[in-house]
Formats: structure tokens, sequence, C-alpha cells
């Protein structure tokens, strides 16, 4: 449940860090398009990373359905 | 299930499924394989790296869009059946390759181009959302309930085997055509060439009957009428969906894209290998592979779908590093000794002025041929300045050629991640089908593996090509990316996943 948010906070850190960065010629790769992708993708990802994880805390996966009609 | 088809008829249908997912598999990665002369046409000419990232970006918005296309065409699928539904994404997919290939280069129409490529990578990338889970859903609901696995993981081959066709192609066409004129327009052929392999399968797939499970829920009047509500509404469902992409899809991708895509994308553009040579590996590497999806997928009908997967996530874990060093390592031409030369090709120059400036760029290239077979070429670009005189770059050596011994250990390094792909790969169909019942299994289970594999999994080569051009980095660190994934879903899926199988998906 807190890698969701972990993850979220590390992507924002490295894309303000690395988007800094494109000026030089050593980061010219690092563009606020790559990492807008990155981010666009990954914190959907996060929140339902996080989602999973607190069902999981709930122990909604303890057991799981034994037949799609349980579903 | 009752409506289980004889014997022969299950192998049309799934000769007839496989063709066309086949196809669209060669479709989408032809993109993937040109990364590098795509990037020399979409882009000018002096933006080096970004060039190649930014082309890997389009090829990766291509996986981007693709859970997209699987909640379209997946809704789709399960309120007009799978067959119309996997016709209509054959034609997107056939008809935006075919027009990539006529596609003008960025020094005709500039940022038009890649514009244009973008566009045409994203409807490539919707209608193989589509295209997957009803292939896979397809053939599960005509396979008897004991050999589910076995009849699904011939699905499971027809992605490795359209890479296998597309990187044959392109080096068929290579070889024919020459590398200048390959690199000028021959690239072009093998986008054009979809056309016809889409046509023949249009022609297969038009015979082909509906799914019986789906048959019957239309006939009950059963089918969905809002097949993303009930999937992702109903909260036990979008358990399911959660834990099959967490547990399962996720570090499935990236294992799949990491031996198949990065392991050829390393070779040629860190470890400088010839453009055939990094092919020709690959190439052997899936064929000895292949037949492992199958055989995985007939055993995950005997002893569970859980447990194999995961074994091919931790043999990833453990063994990337290891296999990537030796790469390195083996590629390493910089400490042969003068003893090891065999002879040299006098050196070509050549000078091309740089744009707006009255300096030049002089390459000089020597190819070296050393005693044990191998050879490579040493590439020196200087600057020649009228005011500063000539200004040396650092040599660079490149398109190298292996010894017949280290290319075949080669060929096992990637086997062995192939094999691991196979071991992931070959019995997921079976374990999504049996996740989720008939009338939302299309739309449920394209989700997670699209998610896992079109964005987990298709964003390995950007990513950790990415992480490999930050400062300070190695050329290894790229691996971190799927070797977190891997670990991640590794430990979810060994907590909480189920090894039993759902005999029954008929409801």
């Amino acid at each position: 449940m807190i890698l969701g948010p972990i993850a979220m906070t590390f992507l924002f850190l490295q894309a303000i860090e690395k988007v800094g960065l494109t000026h030089t010629d050593i980061e010219r790769t690092n563009t606020i398009l790559q990492w807008a992708i990155i981010l666009f993708i990954f914190l959907p990802i996060s929140i339902g990373l996080m989602i999973f994880g607190f069902y999981a805390w709930k122990g909604e996966y303890d057991r799981l359905p034994e037949s799609s009609e349980e579903l | 299930m009752s409506e289980t088809l004889p014997k022969n008829n299950i192998f049309k249908v799934i000769g007839a499924s496989s063709l066309g997912t086949l196809i669209e598999w060669y479709d989408f990665y032809i993109f993937g394989s040109l990364a590098v002369i795509i990037g020399h046409q979409l882009f000018p000419e002096d933006a080096g790296a970004s060039a190649l990232i930014n082309t890997l970006a389009i090829f990766a918005a291509g996986f981007i869009v693709r859970p997209f296309g699987a909640l379209v065409f997946g809704r789709l699928g399960d309120l007009i059946g799978r067959k119309y539904t996997f016709l209509l994404t054959l034609v997107l997919m056939g008809g935006s390759t075919f027009l990539i290939g006529l596609i003008p280069s960025y020094k005709s129409i500039g940022y038009a181009a890649p514009i244009l490529v973008l566009i045409l990578r994203l409807v490539q990338g919707l209608a193989l959302g589509g295209e997957y889970g009803g292939a896979a859903t397809y053939v599960a609901e005509h396979a008897p309930e004991n050999k589910r696995g076995f009849f699904t993981s011939w699905i499971q081959t027809t992605a490795t085997l359209g890479l296998f066709l597309s990187l044959g192609v392109i080096v068929v066409t290579k070889n024919i055509l020459g590398t200048d004129v390959f690199g000028d327009w021959g690239w072009r052929i093998p986008f054009l060439l979809s056309i016809v392999l889409v046509v023949v399968s249009i022609y297969i797939r038009m015979k082909m009957h509906e799914s019986p499970l789906f048959s019957k829920l239309k006939a009950e009047g059963n089918v969905s009428k809002n097949p993303l509500k009930e999937s992702f509404n109903n909260k036990a469902n979008f358990k399911m969906v959660l834990l099959a992409l967490f547990g399962a899809t996720m570090g499935q991708g990236v294992i799949w894209y990491t031996g198949q895509f990065y392991a050829q994308s390393f070779l040629e553009n860190t470890c400088k290998l010839d453009f055939n040579d990094s092919r020709y590996i690959l190439l052997w590497g899936i064929a000895f592979a292949t037949p492992f999806f199958v055989i995985f997928g007939a055993w995950s009908d005997k002893v569970g779908r859980k447990w194999i997967m995961l074994s091919g996530m931790l043999l990833g874990v453990i063994f990337y590093r290891p296999i990537y060093q030796v790469f390195l390592d083996d590629t390493d031409f910089t400490r042969i000794e003068q003893s090891d030369v065999l002879s040299l090709k006098p050196a070509t120059t050549s000078s091309v002025l740089i744009a707006g400036t009255t300096d030049s760029l002089r390459t000089i290239s020597t190819q070296v041929f050393l005693k044990n077979g191998a050879s490579f070429n040493e590439v020196q670009t200087d600057t020649i300045s009228i005011t500063k005189g000539v200004l040396p770059a650092k040599e660079v050596i490149k398109d190298k050629v292996l010894s017949k011994p280290v290319f075949w250990k080669f060929v096992g390094l990637i086997f062995f991640q192939i094999l691991l792909v196979t071991m992931v790969y070959g019995p997921i169909a079976a374990f999504l089908v049996e996740l989720f019942p008939t009338k939302i299994r299309y739309t449920s289970m394209s989700l997670p593996y699209h998610i896992g594999n079109g964005v987990f999994g298709g964003l390995v080569p950007f990513i950790a090509t990415l992480i490999a051009s930050f400062a300070g980095s190695t050329p290894l660190s790229g691996l971190w990316y799927p070797i977190g994934i891997a670990t991640l879903s590794l430990i979810i899926g060994t907590i909480y996943l189920s090894n039993k199988k759902d005999e029954r998906i008929n409801d």
C-alpha cells in the first residue's frame, strides 16, 4: 500500500531532477516530453498499486474466488 | 465444457487465430527492430542519442495505448462477439503499418514525419490491444478443460514468432538491397509487405465461426450490456484485475521484453555488434526456444500455472546482470593485443560539412580482422576547423562481428532468456482466461495483460536506455528496471496468487 505513494514521489523527484539537466549536453536525452510520458503512465498505475495494497492489507486476497460465480 | 470441438477443428481454430495474431505482432515489432534507422529518418541528423530515445518513445507510445485498445475492443468483443472484433483490429493494424511505410522523412516534411508516425503507431497499439485478448479468449473457449494451457500456448507462440518474422524479413531485405539502400528507402519494404499478409489473414478469419461460449451466451440473452462497468465497477472482479496485473502480467511483461527486445537493443547499441549479428543471435535463440511455449503451456495443465510463471521471473531476477555482464566483457575489443590481429582493411575517409559553419567532420574508418574470426570497425570522427585546425575525437569501435564460439555462446544466453519468456508467457493466457467469467472475459483479461505487457514490458527498452544515459550510470544500470518490476511481481504473485486451475470457464 505504501509502495504506491513512494513510487509516485520517486517519479516526481526524478522528473524534476532530470528535466532540470536537459540544457547540458550529457543529459540531453532527459527531455520534458520523455518524463511527461513516464509520469502520465506510471502515476495512475501507482494509484492502482496503492488500491491493491489497501485490499491486500484488509485481507481481501486471503481467500480467492473458487469459481467465476463468486466474482 | 460441453461444446469442445473435435481435435482437427480445434487446430483449425488455433491456426486461423494464430495467423492473424502473428501478423499483428509482426506489424508491431518491425518498428522496434528498425528503431535506429527510423530514428535517422524521422529526426534531424544531429539529434544523436535523443533521436534513438525519441524513436523508442514513439515505439513505446504504441505500447502505452494498448490498454485503451483492450478497453475499446474488449468491450466490443463482449458486446458483438469475438470474431468480428478481431477482424476489425486486423484491418486497423495492417492499414496503419502499411501507411508507416509511406511516410516521408524529416528531410522532406520536417516534424510532421514523427507526428504522423506517432499517430499511426497509436492506431497500431489500439489494434493490438484489441487483438490478443480476443484470440486467446476465442481459442480457450474452444479448448477442452484439461488442455486449455496446451491449446492457448499456441497463441502464446505468435508474439515471439511475429518478432522472428519481423527480424527475418528485415535481415533478408537488408541483405538483398545492401546497407545503404536499406537505410535510404529499403526499410520501408517490411512495412509495405504487411498489407499482403493482412489480406491473407482476413480471408482466413472471415471463414471462422463465433466462439461457442459467446454464441450460447448470446442465444440465452446473457450478453453483458456494459462490460466495462461490469468489469471494473464490480469490486470482486476489479480486485482480480489488480491481482492479475501486479502478481502476474507486470512481471511477465518485463521478462518478455528484456529477453526478446532489450537484449537485441543492448547487443546492437551498447555492445556495438554488427546489425546482422545482433539479429542472427536473436533469431537462433527464438528458433530454439519457441517450442517451450507449448511445453510449459501443456505442463501448466498438469501442475498449475502459478509456479511455472513465478520461476521464470525468479530466474530473470537472478541471472540478468551476470548475462549482460558477459555480453559486455565478450564484446570489449579494446583489450586485444597486436598479435591477435590478422589483417587490416585500408582506412576509408569521408568528410561532411557541418551545417551553418565552415567546419567539417572527417570520418576515418578502418576494418580490423582478428585471428579468431572476429572483426570490427575502428571509426574516428575528427572535426576539421579552419581556425582551430584538427580537433581529434575518441576512436569508436563498432560493427563488431563475433568469433563463432562467442556467437554461439551469445545464442545460448539469448536462448536462456527466451526460455524464461516461455515460462512466464506460455501458461498466462490460460491463467487469465480462467480468472474471469465469459461475459466480461474479453474486457477483463485484456486490460491487465496489456498494462503488464504494453506498459511495463513495452517500456523496457525506453526506460532502460534512459536510465543507462543518466550521469554516473553503467551500461548495466538499465537492467534495474526489469529486475525491480519482476521482483515486485514475484513477491505479490507468491503471496497472493492461487495455483488452482479453474476447470469451468463457461460461466
